[in-house]
């Protein structure tokens, strides 16, 4: 393959020998991208970015954290006090975690919505979900690090959650620790951990972006690219309407850092740790509060548990779970009323794990958790069977045209000299 | 590509083209401004810390050193040698013809009071700490110090005299605060 | 999908409005707002309050709470030049040590040093105080539901007795703000309890304002140039951000 660069001697030099060039070339410029993505699909790359900005902000960080129980709270402070730009990449990191999730969650529910998790991307999906657990462990560790009153307590109540194993339980909360409670071993251990799964999380995207680049990427209608006609090479269509989004989110991400550091954080979190006293209501950062509440519904501790596990576990199997050959919600009018419910019913779930178990949020939190498992279980398999789904367009490239309401929608290549017309990209 | 629509933009209007040739060129040069905004405040996380820079004095009680003794303190993390000379080694450092050392000084000027040398004890080829501020150590062959990782020879006024060193050892900025008190940094 | 968009952002904020009132809703009366001249986007910090607020510090709250996260030379983001830091850091003494023979000793306290705190562990503060341990305010702010409303509505929410039928506990005081109202500190400002270097006539209101202010700034010492920093990032990403969106209509529109 040879791109425009290929007529200097030296990249012809490398790219025979290690082909970076024509690598580069194949998937972030030449890449066939279905003509018809619309900016959900933007959630993506600003996901990976996130991740990009985590990594590096998160070095910086442990260049001057201290992971020891006497100064692991002092040396946060110092960060934000003396280290030049410190409090700068302290909130970045802390709020660009919330960012990463916010950018994931949208690119999760992009899939649930238009199909994304069915044949042949399978596999995608998983390293999908997978790389959802591995966000949630590595961002409950760094939570952990600045040991505050939450930090220790999130520590301690998650950790326990693992006593819930039978037998084995106890003895593998003690190892966890290393110790009979959590303490100096735990914070050490986790810095150590939180440091490594950025890492692991990188060589799963990679596999992700494999297994994406390998069977292409889906589109909002959901049907397979027919012809060369149904893509646009990837350079310059997806970079710059990604660098778009790109913007988009940094602004948002700038808000929260400049102007409302702490909005999502606890106050709490600004005491120092003390083994010896629990705040009085104790509750995880916002990306958690759906799963705690499905924890806090099941009235058992093992149960909840693995309530709270199965949530996010039930992922793994959905492509068999939903039963529908029609990927696109545009074309299942039924689905698309789940959708949005499903949606609604995980505020619902974030809104009960905010709030205290008592009242009424009991009764509201086991029925929004009935609700979400029977939305993988009982609703998307009967959907697939019984649902009517609307007629799905021939190509791509004809329903972008019929979009356009251009005159020649029945596929005869447009004449080209309308260069700009006033209408644009939708 | 053989696999992709064709473009279409054989037959765009002048106008339209350079407009866009001055968008992509601000784009550019926003791009190239706001990679040096991120990567300029990174850089300096790695500066000094606030904490650390004001930590950069510290005060001496000279008054129990002996003619002849050597004593180290810790400055800013390093060592700084406070040597109360003796006549001879005064003396010494002073008959040197500037024209023999390869980091020209007098001795007048690196030190505030004949008797007091006070310097940054840090070789000034890579680092190591010379020898020759306690008792036995081999203080080189010129009296001075001795550089025991890469054979630095230095005088009585702590300049380098053979060796791999390019300059004189470090003479810090101090204060004598009264007879007894240094402050240095 | 413009639609789609909004009411995602509307349910969004719902939420997180949800989420902030669960949070923020504690046993106690929700103190009042009051008037801050360093929030909003704009904002800066009175030199003038820092500096009343650092003498009500000094002269009231120092003798209980310890301030660890402060040092002398901080004190010249207030508005203190370096030879005024020196004076006041020479009223203090801090240990130092080991000398020559291997013993700790006091001395006079220099720009670089922190806060020396009034006792000497938790331990010896909780004697001192009846068992109650008076925090460290260097990040209080922060620490605190309501932040500095808070804080103001405890200084100023005092009750000489109890409402009738409140069972107050021996040594404990009445709050309105404080969670339980019973607070173990005492009523630690009142009229004219500190006489002002500037002059400023030290109304209770006044006290507490300052040295809410004070406290402001010792938990985000950042917060000018933070703002400062921030208004030029937003300003750069929404017209690079603009003018990418140009671009990629342009793009786009090359398509067929």
């Amino acid at each position: 393959m040879t791109t425009p660069l290929h007529r200097y001697r030296i990249v012809q030099w490398i790219d025979y020998r290690l082909p970076i060039f024509s690598w580069t070339n194949e998937h972030l410029v030449e890449y066939p991208a279905p003509r018809n993505l619309n900016y959900w699909w933007n959630f993506g790359s600003l996901a990976g970015i996130m991740l990009v900005v985590q990594i590096i902000t998160g070095i910086i960080l442990a260049m001057h954290y201290t992971p020891h129980v006497d100064y692991a709270f002092n040396s946060t402070e110092h960060i934000m006090r003396d280290v030049e730009w410190g409090w700068m990449m302290r909130y970045l990191h802390a709020n660009g975690a919330s960012m990463f999730f916010v950018v994931v969650y949208i690119h999760i529910f992009r899939g649930f919505y238009y199909g994304s998790y069915k044949s042949p991307r399978e596999i995608l999906w998983w390293m999908g979900v997978l790389i959802l657990f591995l966000m949630m462990g590595s961002s409950f560790l760094g939570y952990v690090l600045p040991w505050g009153q939450m930090s220790f307590w999130a520590a301690t109540v998650i950790t326990n959650l693992i006593s819930a194993i039978p037998w084995i339980g106890e003895t593998l909360v003690q190892w966890l620790w290393g110790g009979f409670s959590v303490a100096n071993p735990t914070l050490n251990r986790f810095f150590s951990l939180h440091y490594l799964l950025p890492f692991l999380l990188c060589a799963v995207v990679f596999i992700h972006l494999w297994a994406l680049h390998h069977r292409k990427s889906n589109n909002p209608l959901g049907i397979d690219v027919k012809s060369p006609k149904d893509t646009i090479p990837f350079s310059p269509y997806y970079t710059v309407k990604d660098l778009v989004g790109l913007g988009v989110m940094f602004f948002v991400l700038a808000i929260f850092v400049f102007y409302l550091p702490n909005f999502l954080g606890e106050s709490i979190n600004y005491i120092k740790a003390d083994p010896l006293v629990t705040p009085p209501h104790i509750v995880p950062e916002w990306y958690f509060l759906p799963y705690y509440a499905i924890l806090r519904a099941v009235p058992d501790k093992l149960g909840g548990v693995i309530a709270m596990v199965a949530s996010i576990a039930i992922l793994f199997v959905l492509p068999w779970l939903d039963t529908s050959k029609v990927r696109s919600a545009r074309f299942r009018p039924i689905y698309k009323q789940f959708f949005w419910i499903f949606l609604a019913d995980c505020f619902v779930l974030g809104w009960v794990g905010a709030n205290p178990v008592e009242g009424s949020f009991i009764l509201i939190g086991r029925i929004a958790t009935v609700y979400y498992f029977a939305h993988f279980l009982i609703i998307l398999p009967l959907l697939g069977k019984f649902e009517r789904t609307k007629p799905l367009p021939e190509s791509i490239h004809q329903a972008v045209l019929a979009k356009k309401g251009g005159a020649d929608a029945s596929g005869a290549p447009p004449d080209s000299s309308a260069g700009s017309s006033p209408g644009g990209a939708a | 590509m053989a696999d992709t629509a064709p473009e279409s933009d054989q037959a765009s209007p002048q106008g339209e083209e350079t407009r866009r040739d001055f968008l992509i060129l601000a784009a550019g040069a926003m791009s190239a401004m706001a990679a040096i905004g991120v990567a300029w405040p990174l850089i300096e996380t790695m500066n000094p810390s606030a904490d650390v820079l004001a930590l950069s004095s510290t005060e001496v009680d000279i008054s129990e050193i002996e003619v002849g003794q050597s004593v180290t303190v810790k400055w800013r993390g390093k060592p700084v040698f406070i040597r109360r000379r003796t006549q001879e080694e005064i003396d010494a450092a002073r008959a040197v013809p500037l024209d023999d050392l390869s980091d020209p000084e007098s001795d007048e000027a690196r030190v505030q009071q004949a008797e007091w040398l006070i310097l940054v004890g840090v070789c000034t080829h890579l680092g190591c700490i010379p020898l020759g501020n306690k008792i036995g150590d081999p203080r080189g062959d010129f009296g001075g110090w001795f550089c025991p990782c890469h054979g630095s020879h230095y005088d009585t006024s702590g300049r380098i005299r053979v060796g791999p060193a390019p300059n004189n050892l470090a003479v810090p900025e101090y204060e004598f605060l009264d007879d007894t008190l240094v402050r240095i940094g | 999908m413009r639609a789609q968009l909004f009411a995602i952002a509307a349910t969004l904020g719902l939420v997180f409005a949800g989420i902030g009132n669960a949070v923020a809703a504690g046993s106690a009366a929700e103190p009042p707002d009051h008037e801050w001249q360093h929030t909003g986007v704009f904002g800066t910090f009175d030199r003038g309050e820092l500096q009343r607020g650092f003498q009500v510090f000094q002269e009231v709250c120092a003798s209980c709470h310890s301030l660890d996260f402060i040092a002398f030379r901080n004190l010249l983001d207030i508005g203190f030049d370096v030879d005024q830091i020196k004076a006041i850091a020479a009223e203090y003494e801090v240990e130092d040590g080991p000398d020559n023979e291997g013993e700790m000793f006091m001395r006079t306290a220099k720009g670089s040093d922190y806060f020396p705190a009034p006792f000497a562990n938790p331990q010896a503060a909780r004697a001192s105080n009846g068992g109650a341990f008076p925090p460290d305010l260097s990040v209080i702010v922060k620490a605190r539901d309501g932040g500095l409303n808070y804080l103001y509505g405890i200084l100023t929410g005092y009750e000489e007795e109890a409402p009738e039928g409140f069972e107050l506990a021996e040594g404990m005081n009445y709050n309105h703000y404080f969670p339980g109202h019973q607070i173990a500190m005492p009523e630690p400002l009142y009229e004219e309890a500190v006489e002002y270097a500037d002059g400023t006539e030290p109304t209770l209101e006044q006290l507490a304002h300052d040295v809410s202010v004070f406290l402001a700034w010792t938990a985000e010492p950042e917060l000018e140039i933070r703002k400062k920093t921030g208004l030029k990032v937003l300003i750069f990403i929404a017209i690079f951000t603009a003018l990418i969106y140009i671009i990629k209509r342009r793009v786009w529109a090359k398509l067929h």
